[in-house]
């Protein structure tokens, strides 16, 4: 039982995961709390939706709907995250933090909107890349090969990917310095505002991807990016924000509570990633990953 | 000098009297309708609406309600009660409406009946399904013309005895607040009456939208019970739905989804055969009864012109509760006057009147009776969805709570013999 419980776990986490990581990554470069990272979750999943019917209207082969849904991801997180973060959050950088996250929410009840007008109220279903990839049988229990294989890899390869991009590429570097002290990275000849703009875009894109990834599973209707975005601020205050490799865990600590949350107290499956949270900010009020913050003089 | 005054006071007697006359019978009717317009149940307030413009048109075209053209303001539920409240007080005492439509959510509908007896307006509740309303509380400018969940929940387990009386094991997967709450105590405390050996071997309330149903049916999977019973609707019956037949568990157990009409085009190939579906009262636009006549093929074809998809039960919902209004407003207007709120209220009571599918009766608590109308999915080349097949219709009278009876104690002394009854109907699909 614990160990389907744990399947299941990691199939929900690793969606979550993506959403929040990108949501951990823009707070912890840019410093400010995105609550319009909803929106680009449901964007990204409208979008991704749109692209894997009209493939299928057109009588494409279904496997053309991966790299749809990965461009589709990429679109959202270039041009609507990429005009967010030009047209109003430069304009926001170092001011109050109720004021960054009244313009984050103002875009969220915008964007909801315009994902209306454009989209419409009818639930959306674009199912076909998870049907294409079939089932597999654990223990006499059947699995969606798409949600148990393909998401869980695709998280794995975004935090190895960010690890890797962030640590190891120069410009990867100039986001750490940048985050770590910008002043001093600028003197060093960074262009902060472009380790801005390109972060965002980064964080808007990974949540375009959960929700394009989500698009195959489940169906799309007003709303979706509001209960994303509180589970995945959960995630990622759990982890501790700016905490890229800790939100794989809570992410993973979240998944797991809740499923094992269905199999024995079902009351409490709604509960539970809240009160896994709120025990850890207890014990450890910056989350589980965070380090001390040292005080600039 | 005093033949002039009394010359003046005629006069000013006469503009008063034609100026009252003229405010009895407005130049509108302006009619209030609260529907979701944002959030997640617009998938079912944007269909009403829709259904709404179209057959507020058409009333107008013929004249309006006793020469008087109807106008509607909506007002969106998904905004929250308390503002709902607030704007359905503003379009009352700003807008002058004499009339509400309120509303989807059964917490909308027990939050607007007090309201509604404050401002002393026409409160017609088209589309909520608590049976609790007029059971617990007594409305005198409330009234609802469609069934509650009472008769819905009522005919579905009869439906489900008569399909698969050798069930032994059931589960529920519904949407975790009211509705879904009392849909399954309803339905529980029938299923211990009629089959008390049955064994309840799971009780999942998923959050309202939840998007991955993935451990709830690892969970269904794993105990197998003979049926799983789910009351949701929308995008959550949806996606339900959808991640439940790609691991095969439709085909496992035998489904029982009183709210599946609405969702039927939607799910296109998803629903399997052999799944059990209700409509929320008779509404089916392939009603076997209902389906030819003039009136319903006008409907359904004027619907799908201007939305492009099939009528679903909110539209059929809006259809009755303005259907019912007009024939009120007409009944209460008899004597060629225009008539006062209580008396359309008045008129309501004990009136019935034609929906696009069967005929609806006002009890005397203002609650409506509706035939119920279930079926088993069945796939046909017709179709790129699944369509009724093996239907019961039942009489409303036979399965809505007898006045003064609460729903649950009703519920809890019902008899086998129900499930036979002579006046149910059976129809097969045909095309």
């Amino acid at each position: 039982m614990l160990l389907l419980a744990a399947l299941d776990g990691l199939a929900y986490g690793s969606l979550i995961f993506l959403v929040a990581v990108g949501l951990s990554l823009i707070f912890g470069v840019l410093g400010i709390v995105n609550v319009a990272h909803g929106s680009f979750y449901a964007i990204g999943a409208y979008v991704a939706a749109a692209g894997v019917l009209a493939i299928s209207a057109a009588g494409l082969p279904t496997w053309l709907a991966f790299p749809t849904l990965l461009i589709a991801a990429a679109l959202v997180g270039i041009l609507v995250g990429g005009l967010v973060e030009i047209a109003l959050l430069r304009r926001v950088y170092g001011k109050e933090e109720v004021l960054q996250l009244i313009v984050t929410f103002a875009v969220f009840m915008i964007l909801e909107d315009a994902q209306k007008v454009v989209f419409g109220v009818q639930p959306y279903f674009a199912n076909a890349p998870m049907n294409w990839l079939g089932t597999v049988e654990v223990f006499g229990i059947f699995y969606t090969t798409y949600q148990l294989i393909l998401m869980p890899l695709v998280a794995a390869a975004v935090l190895l990917g960010l690890r890797f991009f962030l640590r190891r590429t120069s410009f990867g570097r100039a986001i750490v310095a940048v985050t770590q002290d910008r002043e001093a990275a600028t003197a060093m000849g960074i262009d902060a505002a472009r380790v801005y703009l390109i972060t965002f875009i980064i964080g808007a894109s990974l949540a375009a991807l959960g929700g394009a990834l989500a698009s195959a599973t489940t169906s799309l209707t007003p709303g979706i990016g509001a209960g994303t975005l509180v589970l995945s601020f959960a995630v990622a205050a759990t982890a501790g924000l700016g905490r890229i490799e800790g939100a794989a865990v809570a992410a993973l600590l979240i998944g797991l509570g809740r499923s094992v949350a269905v199999y024995f107290a079902p009351e409490f499956d709604v509960l539970i990633p809240y009160l896994i949270m709120m025990l850890v900010l207890l014990v450890r009020p910056q989350g589980l990953f965070s380090t001390v913050q040292t005080r600039k003089v | 000098m005093k033949t002039m005054k009394l010359a003046l006071a005629a006069l000013a007697g006469t503009l008063l009297a034609s100026s009252a006359l003229a405010q009895d019978k407005p130049k509108e009717l302006v009619v209030g309708i609260a529907t979701f317009l944002s959030g997640p149940a617009s998938v079912f307030g944007v269909p009403g609406r829709n259904a709404a413009d179209l057959l507020i048109a058409e009333i107008n075209a013929k004249g309006g309600v006793l020469g008087v053209p109807l106008k509607p303001v909506y007002v969106d539920e998904g905004a929250g009660t308390n503002q709902l409240l607030s704007e359905y007080r503003r379009v009352v005492q700003e807008q002058g409406a004499q009339v509400m439509l309120g509303a989807i959510s059964s917490g909308s509908c027990n939050a607007l009946a007090p309201v509604a007896e404050d401002l002393k307006v026409v409160n017609v509740m088209w589309d909520c399904g608590t049976q609790t309303i007029f059971e617990d509380g007594k409305w005198k400018y409330s009234v609802r013309t469609q069934a509650h969940a009472g008769a819905e929940m009522m005919a579905t387990l009869l439906y489900l005895m008569k399909v698969k009386p050798d069930f032994k094991s059931v589960a529920v997967v519904n949407q975790d607040y009211a509705w879904g709450r009392e849909s399954w105590a309803l339905l529980q405390a029938g299923l211990k009456a009629l089959k008390p050996d049955v064994k309840v071997v799971a009780e999942l309330f998923p959050k309202f939208g939840a998007p991955d149903f993935s451990t709830e049916i690892t969970r269904l999977s794993a105990l197998r019970p003979d049926v799983v019973i789910s009351t949701s609707w929308g995008g959550d019956l949806d996606t339900f739905v959808q991640q439940a037949a790609a691991r095969g568990l439709l085909k496992q157990s035998t489904f029982v989804l009183p709210l599946a009409e609405s969702s039927l085009e939607r799910l296109g190939n998803v629903l399997p055969e052999g799944v059990i579906v209700g409509s929320r009262g008779d509404h089916y636009w392939l009603h076997p009864k209902y389906k030819s006549t003039p009136e319903m093929q006008s409907f359904v074809k004027a619907y799908k012109d201007k939305t492009g998809v099939y009528p679903i039960y909110p539209t059929f919902h809006m259809q009755q509760a303005l259907t019912g209004l007009v024939k009120a407003y007409e009944k209460a207007g008899a004597g060629g006057k225009w008539p006062s709120k209580e008396e359309v209220i008045a008129a309501f009571e004990g009136l019935e009147f034609k929906s696009l599918t069967g005929t609806i009766t006002i009890r005397g608590d203002h609650q409506g009776l509706e035939d119920q109308l279930l079926g088993t999915t069945k796939r046909v080349p017709d179709y790129p969805f699944a369509v009724y097949d093996k239907m019961a219709l039942y009489p409303g009278k036979l399965v809505t709570t007898p006045l003064g009876e609460k729903s649950l104690d009703w519920f809890a002394k019902v008899k086998p013999d129900l499930v036979t009854d002579k006046s149910i109907e059976t129809f097969d699909y045909a095309k």
